[in-house]
Order: structure tokens, then C-alpha cells, then sequence
């Protein structure tokens, strides 16, 4: 059993504020995902939740004893760092042992626990290398391994894809997920990466200056992003985010004039004049005969899998608009696009959800 | 592309390199060849400057009466002494300082510079500050505190001659050792440390499974380094106690010293030196492997 909870938990460095009151209940064999741009704070509260940063304000709680003040190893949590911070002079199998050693566990169980996460992370047959003669993945289950080990109450996973390359960031991220689901133990993981995010995460928690501005499931996140923010953070390529202005509405659907002069018609009572933004997922717009948005195509990207068009429709930005892959749209063609079902998001001025219309 | 006029590039490196090499190679040929030669010569001849009648093939005489003289034996005992006292005092307390002044702290900057001032006063002037304004049984700065504080003060030079010396030195070659020590400490990862935090480690676990192991290395350059200047010691003998009371701190490098200059006898005074010369090189030997083994971290 592992419940964490944060109660207003905030972080002051001389004067600034980097963490502003954040409320969160993580719950017993949870993945949560912490989630944001860089320097938003996220890898702050980590290290405030692993002990490593003092608490400035509010509450920390595990299993509902407040431990702000316990020190990092009593706090009974494992972390995985960035730089997977192996001790060079250690063999993996004393650096996996280490935390076992210091708490005084006898030699036989020691290495018996060691064997058996050496096992479940293919590291068996490396015990006796030094960290040096490891390659980067190698690393990385080591130190994965490490906290294995300790049986903590939760994980914290500090970006520990970052330092790997492409390919074996997805072979991790694979292994990672299998991890929890054999361990079924809490964890919390910091990434700025989105696809990790979506992929890992029974909950994100999205992060910008220091404040929680989403808590929800991946697919609450991509459905009903809560705001501005959140909408263009989640999802690649990004949310088409359009200036509009209500032309009318008769109780039950309403006409958008968007930037750039396009009509575009929402399934929702809206006050006429009103000004508000619109949000359209590239994969939720379809090329269409006539009406809708009309478009001159300046950028077509062919992935193989599908095909990326930007087309500009008058607005400030670019209109990016997800196409099958055989679609067959050449540079300087004029299209026109609507969006495909009721999928329009709409945020006020103030940038936060208008219920959407779907909802 | 390929000309078949252009020479391939190795070997017009060849051919441009030796020259090159030779100013260098050249340099110590004349200054370390030369004078060893002529050691060795002298070492082998009847050489006194007070007596130029003495002259001629000496055979292994000149070794034979050093090593038969009992100052001889002392002053090796008294080299290794002071060597290994130093070696140690420095890299404890190089080891401290480095932790201590890699903290964040109020001044640190202004500390680190103070830390590292001492390496810039030559030895004789160390030397001659400790002896006459710190070390004086009457009007030092330890007689001071040590009456003050109701304690007979000590006379360093007449009853513990050898710690006065270490003292002075290690004074000397602590910033050194900080110096080397702290840049180290820099560079060691700090998600290293906070990881051992993570694992229940303590500051004295920190610094015996972490910092000590990842300093390893520079305190091995250290102890090169020094034992390289220590084994030639001479200034602050020279200013302190002239070798004495007695033979108390002649070391071999004093002794050489007192056989060249005090008794003109150059034979003898060449013969110390060769045999100096082979104990540096039995400690760079054991050095070598030191170090050899802790590269292999």
C-alpha cells in the first residue's frame, strides 16, 4: 500500500516562487506521469517528494503520515536519476546491493534479492562489470535495478529516457510499462516528452510555472484538454489553436467567423460577438469538396505512415491538417477543410474551457 | 583527387616531426645527462675542495665510507619520515578542506583563495615566519597561547625538532593538495551523492563510498607530486635547525648538502647523490604501481 499525497506544496528559492501550491493524491499502484516544459517546476517536486528538496509549505504525506521532515531514505521510496548516477568504483552488483549493505541485510540475502531484479532486468549475466563497460541501456536497467532492489513503497523516475537515443528510449519505455504492470507498484515519472506521458501514464499531471493546470487520464487529456495550455501540449503535431468571433447563434448551434474569414459552425449556444479560440486536432480535419475553411497549401511533409499539410487560411498560424498517406496534395493548392465530426474544442479569452461541444 | 606527384601524408610526417623533437630532446640531454654523468664521475674520484693534493680514482670509496657512517642511515630514516609525515598531513587534511570548501557558503570564494595562499610564499620565507614569529619559545605566537592559556610552551626546534620541520611543510603543500583535491570535487556528480542519500547513506558513508572512492585518482597525482618536491626538501631545514639538534633532521638531501658545502668533500657529497638518486627511483616504483592499480578504476 502506497498513498501519496500533496497538500499545497510549495518551493520558495530566495524570493521565487518555483513551485505554487500544488494538490495531488497519488493513488496505491498508480503510474503517474508529471508532465510539462522544461523549467516548469516538475523535476522540483519530484526531488520534494523524494526528500532531496527541502519542503517550503503545505503538506507531504505517505499513507497519511506527514513525513516533510523524514529524511530521503526513511521516506521508503526509490529514485532513478537522469544520469542514472551508478557508483563507477561499484560492480552492478554492489551497486544494486548498496542501499541493502548500508541498511545492514545480511550477505546471503543481499544477494539473493540482487539475483532475483538482476533476473527480472536481464542483468544477470553483467553482476560482475563495472558501470564503465556498461553501454547506456545496460545503465539505465541497472539503475532501474537499484531501486528494484530496496522494494520501495513508490518509484521516481527522474526523465531516465533522456539520455538514451531513439530507439532504445521505445524499448525502455516498453520495458518500463511492463515493470509496473509485474511490480504493480506506485510510480511517479517526470518527463517533458508527451509520447512518454500518453504511453505510460495512468494519470498526467500537466505542469506550467509551477501549477498543476491538468490532472487526467491520457485520453481525458487529448479529448477534453482543460485549457489553452494543456491543448497545445498534448498531441503532435499540435492543435490548431484559431482566434474566432461568435457571428450568431440560434439557442442550439453557432457560427464562428474565424481569423482569416472562414465560417465554421459549433453544435453550442454561444452570446454573439463573444471572442474566444477555437482548437482543431490536424487529425480531426478533413479535405473537403467545398464550404468549410479555405486553404492554399504551403508545406506537405510524407511521413509514409501519413501525410502532413500546412495551409495557410488567413490566420496568424498555419492550418495543420493530418492526411492519409496517398493523399495525393501538391504545394500551392487551394482546399478546403472542415473538421471531421463535432471534435472543436473552444477556450474563453481567459484561455480556459468552454464545456466542450461534444461533452 | 589523387596525385601520383604528392608523397602520402605519413610519411611527410616523418620526415617534419625530428626536428621538431630535437630543441626539446636536446634541452634534457643537457640538463638532466649532463649533471648526472658528472655525479657519477665525481662519485668515482678523490675530489675535496679544501685539499687539492687529494686527487685521483677513488674506486667505491666514497660510497663505502657513506654507507658506513652512521648519519648516513639516520638521514634516510629522516627523509621517509618527513616525506611520509607530510603525505599524510596533506592528503587528510586536503581531503577535508576539498569537502569543506566545495559547500555553499557565505565568503566561499574569499576562503578558497585564503585556502590556496600559502603555495605562493616561497620556503625560506615560510620557513623563517614559523620559526621566528609562530614557533619562538619566547616571543612566538604558540608560546603566547600556550602561556596564556597556563601550558609551558614549546621549544619545536630543540625538543621536537622532525614535527617542527613536518609542520612548516605540510603547511606549505596543504594548498596543493586542496588545490588538486577541490577541482576534483567539482567534477564529481552530484546525482551520485544524492542517490547514496537515497539509499540510507550518511555523511560518513557518503564519504567513504563516494567521495573518497572518486577522489582516488587525484590523490594519487598528489602523492606523486609531492613525494617528487619532498624528497628535496632543503630550505626549511636550511632556515629552521641546519639539520640538527644533532642529526635529528638531516635528511639525505641535507646530508649531501653538508658533505659538498660544509666538509668540501665533492666525492662523498656525489656518491649521496647517486644513492639519492636510486632511493627517488625505488619510491617512484612503488608510486608507479599505486597508481597504476587505481587507474584501473
Amino acid at each position: 500500500m502506497c498513498t501519496l499525497e500533496l497538500r499545497n506544496l510549495r518551493k520558495v528559492y530566495s524570493n521565487v516562487e518555483v513551485i505554487k501550491g500544488v494538490d495531488l493524491t497519488i493513488k496505491d499502484r498508480e503510474f503517474v506521469v508529471f508532465v510539462g516544459p522544461s523549467g516548469c517546476g516538475k523535476s522540483t517536486l519530484l526531488r520534494m517528494i523524494a526528500g532531496l528538496e527541502e519542503i517550503s509549505g503545505g503538506d507531504f504525506m505517505i499513507d497519511g503520515v506527514r513525513v516533510n521532515d523524514v529524511p530521503p531514505d526513511k521516506r521508503g521510496l526509490a529514485m532513478v536519476f537522469q544520469s542514472y548516477a551508478l557508483y563507477p568504483h561499484m560492480t552492478v552488483a554492489e551497486n544494486m546491493a548498496f542501499a541493502l549493505r548500508l541498511a545492514g541485510v545480511p550477505k546471503p540475502e543481499r544477494d539473493e534479492r540482487v539475483m532475483v531484479a538482476a533476473k527480472t532486468l536481464q542483468l544477470d549475466a553483467l553482476l560482475e562489470r563495472k558501470p564503465a563497460n556498461l553501454s547506456g541501456g545496460q545503465r539505465q536497467r541497472v539503475a532501474i535495478g537499484r531501486a528494484i532492489v530496496r522494494q520501495p513503497k513508490a518509484f521516481l523516475f527522474d526523465e531516465p529516457l533522456s539520455n538514451l537515443d531513439a530507439a532504445l528510449r521505445v524499448q525502455t519505455r516498453i520495458e518500463i510499462a511492463k515493470l509496473h504492470n509485474d511490480l504493480k507498484s506506485t510510480m511517479i515519472y517526470v518527463t517533458h516528452d508527451q509520447v512518454e506521458a500518453m504511453t505510460l501514464a495512468d494519470r498526467i499531471v500537466v505542469f506550467n510555472a509551477g501549477k498543476i493546470e491538468q490532472v487526467g487520464t491520457p485520453l481525458e487529456l487529448y479529448h477534453n484538454p482543460a485549457n489553452l495550455f494543456v491543448a497545445g501540449f498534448i498531441g503532435s503535431p499540435k492543435m490548431n489553436l484559431i482566434a474566432a468571433e461568435v457571428r450568431s447563434s440560434d439557442g442550439r448551434t453557432s457560427v464562428l467567423t474565424l481569423e482569416g474569414g472562414s465560417l465554421f459552425s459549433v453544435p453550442k449556444a454561444l452570446v454573439p460577438g463573444q471572442k474566444l479560440t477555437i482548437g482543431l486536432r490536424p487529425e480531426h480535419i478533413a479535405v473537403v469538396a467545398e464550404g468549410g475553411m479555405a486553404g492554399r497549401v504551403e508545406v506537405v511533409e510524407h511521413l509514409g505512415n501519413e501525410t502532413i499539410a500546412y495551409a495557410s487560411i488567413g490566420a496568424a498560424q498555419p492550418l495543420t491538417v493530418k492526411l492519409p498517406s496517398d493523399s495525393d496534395v501538391r504545394i500551392g493548392e487551394m482546399l478546403h477543410f472542415a473538421s471531421r465530426g463535432q471534435t472543436a474544442s473552444l477556450f474563453d479569452e481567459a484561455g480556459s474551457a468552454i464545456m466542450s461541444p461534444s461533452a | 583527387m589523387t596525385k601520383p606527384t604528392t608523397a602520402p601524408p605519413h610519411r611527410k610526417k616523418l620526415m617534419h616531426t625530428w626536428p621538431l623533437l630535437t630543441p626539446t630532446v636536446g634541452v634534457l640531454l643537457l640538463w638532466a645527462f649532463v649533471p648526472l654523468a658528472m655525479t657519477l664521475w665525481f662519485s668515482f674520484q678523490r675530489y675535496n675542495l679544501v685539499d687539492p693534493t687529494i686527487s685521483g680514482f677513488a674506486g667505491f670509496n666514497n660510497y663505502k665510507f657513506l654507507l658506513e657512517s652512521p648519519a648516513f642511515l639516520l638521514s634516510i630514516v629522516n627523509e621517509l619520515v618527513l616525506v611520509g609525515a607530510v603525505l599524510i598531513i596533506t592528503l587528510v587534511l586536503g581531503v577535508a578542506f576539498a569537502v569543506l570548501f566545495d559547500q555553499e557558503f557565505f565568503g566561499r570564494s574569499v576562503a578558497r583563495l585564503l585556502v590556496i595562499a600559502p603555495f605562493f610564499v616561497m620556503p625560506t620565507v615560510a620557513a623563517l615566519i614559523w620559526k621566528n614569529l609562530l614557533m619562538d619559545p619566547v616571543n612566538g605566537v604558540f608560546a603566547f597561547v600556550a602561556r596564556s592559556l597556563g601550558f609551558t610552551p614549546i621549544d619545536w626546534f630543540t625538543n621536537y625538532p622532525m614535527a617542527g620541520v613536518v609542520m612548516i611543510v605540510a603547511w606549505e603543500w596543504v594548498p596543493f593538495a586542496t588545490l588538486i583535491l577541490l577541482t576534483a570535487m567539482q567534477s564529481l556528480d552530484r546525482q551520485q551523492v544524492e542517490a547514496a542519500k537515497m539509499d540510507g547513506a550518511r555523511g560518513p558513508q557518503i564519504l567513504r563510498y563516494v567521495i573518497l572512492p572518486h577522489l582516488a585518482r587525484p590523490m594519487t597525482i598528489v602523492l606523486m607530486m609531492e613525494t617528487i618536491y619532498l624528497l628535496a626538501v632543503f630550505a626549511e631545514i636550511f632556515v629552521t635547525t641546519s639539520g640538527g639538534p644533532g642529526n635529528a633532521t638531516t635528511t639525505l638531501t641535507y646530508l649531501i648538502y653538508l658533505r659538498a658545502l660544509v666538509s668540501f668533500d665533492v666525492g662523498g657529497a656525489a656518491a649521496g647523490g647517486v644513492l639519492a638518486v636510486i632511493l627517488a627511483n625505488i619510491v617512484a616504483l612503488f608510486l608507479v604501481r599505486t597508481v597504476a592499480r587505481n587507474v584501473d578504476l
